[in-house]
């Protein structure tokens, strides 16, 4: 079975493979159900999902990390649909981290195939890759995967739900199951009598459900499909303590790390005799860890932590990688001159013979380049760590707590299930909340700081420079043209780094590593254009600077070069950027029912008068189909960004009101990165600390925004990181039609002035 | 040393020279206010104090001079302050983050400038980051709060 495992990771995954197979392989039973275990007298529970109390009240269990992106909302709202109640007569929480909230969507589509690919091939490694997840009980949020995971399991979970309970209190209250009603903490029938879900909970659950139940027609919907309220409003606006920073435990203790920063470079020599002097300082703890090596601080307060770190007198290690961002960008431009062969995901017709005999007149070349990006959340990274007779408690933002709890297990040489990960709201996740580092630290802390639980909580410089980066990347593209403009040849060859073998690195180091990676090329390879000789080829770039999931991974930047690129191309065949994609496009309809819906509400044909311009791209990701329009207009004190219009073809929008905010979210974060954000390494360090130097956009630059949203794709798709991609290409197109400077380096704020 | 906290006076054994924010977190357990950055770069800590918004993060506690307003305070008598529930109805929030510094900024631009201008929103806002991207909803919120809220409102302190 091992072998079998490993096989169906190749295909399906890469290197992640192997990597989660040995942490987590549990074998083919199903999950178990892990409410059971935490049940209070009078408490009942019909699955993973649901728990009634002994007053009555539904609580529906989310098990993925509420970043912002509205998941305590709509996941909750797909089991109240079912139930047939409110979402305000249910409580949400998060649950404990388990297997049975595996996550299979995420890995669906992790194989080398664009999304609109039904191949059989490609649908069987769909199916292998998603039941991976299950196996390995991973429960991840990520991959903008959360609704599509969730919407068939958790309205099912609420229609077993809705059954047990009616039939339960049916044979209590002596009604029909059709005159029952579940209304807030009650079941109410047609007579107008009532019953507690509190008395009728527990005898619900001895009935067997069956197998074959039917889910709502979603005509019948009344909460999917319309604009709910958020149920984490009132606590956001409140300042409540939700946030794994805010979390307080009895006789707690306080701490920060100062890690190497260089990173992955140890120490040569330390000197912390004058930080363990400082007042308020307990101890100070030397930590040798698979994400960094460096030292951890605990005190009575965060700020004697925050002081007391600065104080400790170290000399680091070299850094695993050349000193300076040249010279890394060195090694990615000559990986592109190398010839090396990379691994080509899409590769149709000839691409070399339609170059051999191009005149030089049709062949357009271009080279491109990209920084590391932080991820910059607002809550820097903390965590929380208890360990106490042989048990380990962590309160963490984060968003991968199955894979917390077997690292940290690991750390604190006790067995998994002896550590309980629990999972708060986090002040954003972008992605850098998968990692596992924050809780390695805390929990080496916890061994060291007398069995007091410590809040470790990271100073926002030690979070900007050690970030697991949104990787650089180079690429060097050509196309061949025809006379008539149109499009013979596009050949990209993009140089980067593994992700996932650097997060396998820092998460599973004792595991083998290898396999091609889907996230090179992702954005590029996967488009739905047709071009008769068209090849994408990844070129891996051995490159030790840690990276990571950020925001929409590879299509980050394979949506930049792909789209400034077509954008160059239609420049040079004299054709409307939008016209020539909805040519190129015509294979896929309901792309090209998203670049005429663009195209009509940004009055794409109108002139614009002088000093204004707009800029247009398109990229398909995570299962959504998305164009946007950037406007840009010269002002005195700079080009400023005015207005963005977006079109997002999401499959089926189940908060109209969410989908719309996290497109709106996702520009804005693509934005900033195009605007002037970019991590740069000097002496081995990364030289941004704080927001200073490196900011994000602010509200006097933030653009208007016009959202429609279209459900005309087969499937659902993801919502969280579609934003991004084409934001960053539109504003770099419409750069160029503003002020005919081609900038093919990121950030734009490098070669212009923005407001 | 004393600090007046929403109205409450709080007597605090703390360094003079630490910064309001953990004084108000980590030893008087007042957590509305966040951590961002320690450098008044990003507002998450914003309290009012005078009337003033105040990023928290770096004002030494012994260098307070006035009582301190944070989130936690907002809400009187069970009634939400009209900021917040602009903020309700517009569905402002995300991650929610920065939202209690937001509104700190929000209540301080209000009591200053009852019905501010896009411009004056932009001037008193700009040191608030989300990194959510909730900026439009923000400015919408603060119309809204503006056009409820009584024409003159004393400054609660």
């Amino acid at each position: 079975m091992g072998k079998i495992l490993r096989r169906t990771f190749l295909v399906g995954t890469g290197v992640i493979a192997g990597g989660l197979a040995v942490g987590f392989y549990t074998g083919f039973r199903p999950h178990e159900n892990p409410l059971e275990a935490g049940l209070a007298d009078g408490e009942s529970t019909f699955n993973p999902f649901v728990r009634i109390d002994a007053g009555g009240k539904i609580h529906v269990i989310v098990p993925r990390a509420e970043m912002g992106q509205g998941v305590t909302t709509t996941l909750a709202a797909l089991v109240a649909e079912e139930l047939g109640v409110g979402l305000s007569a249910v409580e949400v929480e998060h649950g404990p981290a388990a297997g049975a909230y595996y996550n299979s969507v995420m890995l669906e589509e992790s194989g080398p195939y664009p999304v609109f690919a039904k191949t059989l091939l490609a649908e069987t490694t769909r199916a292998l890759s998603g039941a991976t997840g299950r196996l390995l009980g991973l429960q991840v949020t990520g991959g903008s995967s959360s609704v599509r995971d969730a919407f068939e399991k958790m309205r099912h979970a609420g229609a077993v739900a809705r059954y047990l309970l009616l039939q339960a209190a049916s044979e209590e209250m002596g009604e029909a199951v059709p005159d029952l009603l579940i209304e807030g903490t009650e079941v109410v029938s047609a007579s107008g009598e009532r019953v507690s879900l509190g008395v009728i909970g527990p005898k619900a659950a001895l009935i067997k459900p069956p197998s074959d139940l039917a889910l709502k027609d979603p005509s019948e919907w009344t909460l999917l499909g319309k604009p709910q309220q958020r149920t984490d409003l009132l606590a956001k606006v409140t300042g409540a303590p939700i946030f794994g920073i805010d979390t307080d435990l009895p006789n707690m203790v306080y701490g920060t790390v100062r890690m190497s920063p260089r990173l992955g470079a140890g120490i040569r020599s330390f000197d912390m005799a004058a930080a363990e002097a400082m007042p308020g300082v307990i101890k100070i703890v030397r930590m040798d860890t698979q994400t960094g090596t460096g030292f951890g601080v605990i005190a009575e307060n965060t700020w004697a932590a925050f002081q007391a770190a600065r104080a400790i007198d170290v000399e680091w290690e070299d850094a695993p990688y050349p000193d300076d961002t040249n010279a890394i960008m060195e090694v990615f431009r000559g990986r592109l001159d190398s010839g090396a062969a990379g691994s080509s995901y899409r590769d149709d017709g000839d691409v070399e013979a339609a170059f051999a005999d191009a005149p030089a007149d049709l062949v357009l070349t271009a080279d491109y380049e990209v920084p590391y990006l932080a991820h910059a959340a607002m809550e820097p990274m903390n965590a929380t760590a208890w360990l106490r007779d042989g048990k380990l408690d962590i309160w963490a933002p984060n968003q991968a707590p199955t894979v917390i709890q077997t690292v940290c297990a690991g750390i604190a040489g006790i067995d998994a299930q002896d550590v309980a990960v629990n999972t708060t709201y986090l002040g954003g996740g972008f992605g850098r909340r998968g990692e596992v580092d924050f809780s390695i630290y805390a929990t080496l802390m916890a061994m060291n700081s007398d069995g007091r639980p410590v809040k470790v909580t990271w100073t926002r410089e030690e979070d900007t420079s050690h970030d697991t980066y949104r990787p650089a990347a180079a690429g060097r593209f050509r196309a061949r043209v025809d006379a008539d403009g149109a499009v013979e040849a596009l050949d990209m060859r993009i140089a980067t780094p593994s992700i996932i073998k650097s997060v396998g690195r820092r998460t599973f180091p004792s595991l083998p590593t290898g396999g091609p990676e889907r996230l090179l090329t992702e954005g590029a390879f996967d488009q739905p254009y047709t071009i008769p000789n068209y090849r994408v080829t990844g070129v891996e770039t051995e490159m030790p600077v840690p990276v990571g999931f950020w925001r929409s991974v590879g299509y980050s930047f394979n949506g930049y070069f792909h789209e400034s690129f077509l954008d160059e191309i239609a420049e040079k065949t004299g054709q409307d950027p939008i016209e020539m994609r909805i040519r190129l496009m015509s294979a896929h309809p309901e792309a090209v029912m998203v670049m005429k819906k663009l195209a009509q509400i940004s009055g794409w044909a109108r002139r614009l008068p002088d000093g204004r311009a707009k800029g247009v791209a398109f990229t398909l990701s995570f299962g959504s189909y998305v164009g946007e329009v950037v406007q840009v207009a010269q002002t005195p004190s700079g080009i400023r960004v005015e207005k963005v219009w977006a079109v997002a073809d999401v499959g089926r929008a189940l908060d109209p009101g969410i989908v719309k905010s996290q497109i709106e979210s996702g520009i804005v974060f693509g934005l900033s990165s195009a605007l002037g954000q970019e991590i740069t390494i000097s002496d081995g360090r990364v030289e941004q600390q704080n927001f200073y130097d490196y900011d994000a956009m602010r509200i006097h630059q933030c653009p208007e925004f016009e959202v429609v949203i279209l459900e005309n794709a087969e499937t659902i798709g993801g919502v969280g990181e579609i934003g991004t991609p084409p934001s960053i290409p539109a504003l770099a197109n419409a750069i160029y039609a503003l002020t005919g400077e081609r900038i093919r380096t990121m950030p734009l704020g490098n070669h212009i002035a923005f407001t | 040393m004393k600090l007046v906290v929403n109205g409450e006076t709080l007597d605090l054994d703390v360094d003079p020279e630490m910064p309001l924010l953990w004084a108000l977190r980590d030893v008087a357990g007042v957590k509305g206010p966040k951590f961002g950055c320690g450098v008044a770069a990003c507002g998450a800590c914003t309290v009012v104090i005078d009337g003033m918004a105040v990023r928290s993060c770096s004002l030494p506690v012994g260098d307070v001079d006035g009582d301190v307003r944070t989130i936690d305070g907002l809400v009187r008598d069970g009634r939400m302050h009209p900021v917040q529930k602009a903020w309700m109805d517009e569905q402002v929030p995300q991650c929610g983050y920065c939202q209690a510094g937001q509104i700190m900024s929000a209540v301080a631009l209000l009591e200053e400038i009852p019905h501010p201008s896009d411009a004056e929103i932009d001037d008193a806002m700009q040191g608030n980051l989300c990194r959510c991207g909730t900026y439009p909803r923000i400015r919408s919120a603060i119309k809204k709060a503006a056009a409820a809220m009584p024409v003159t409102l004393d400054a609660e302190t």
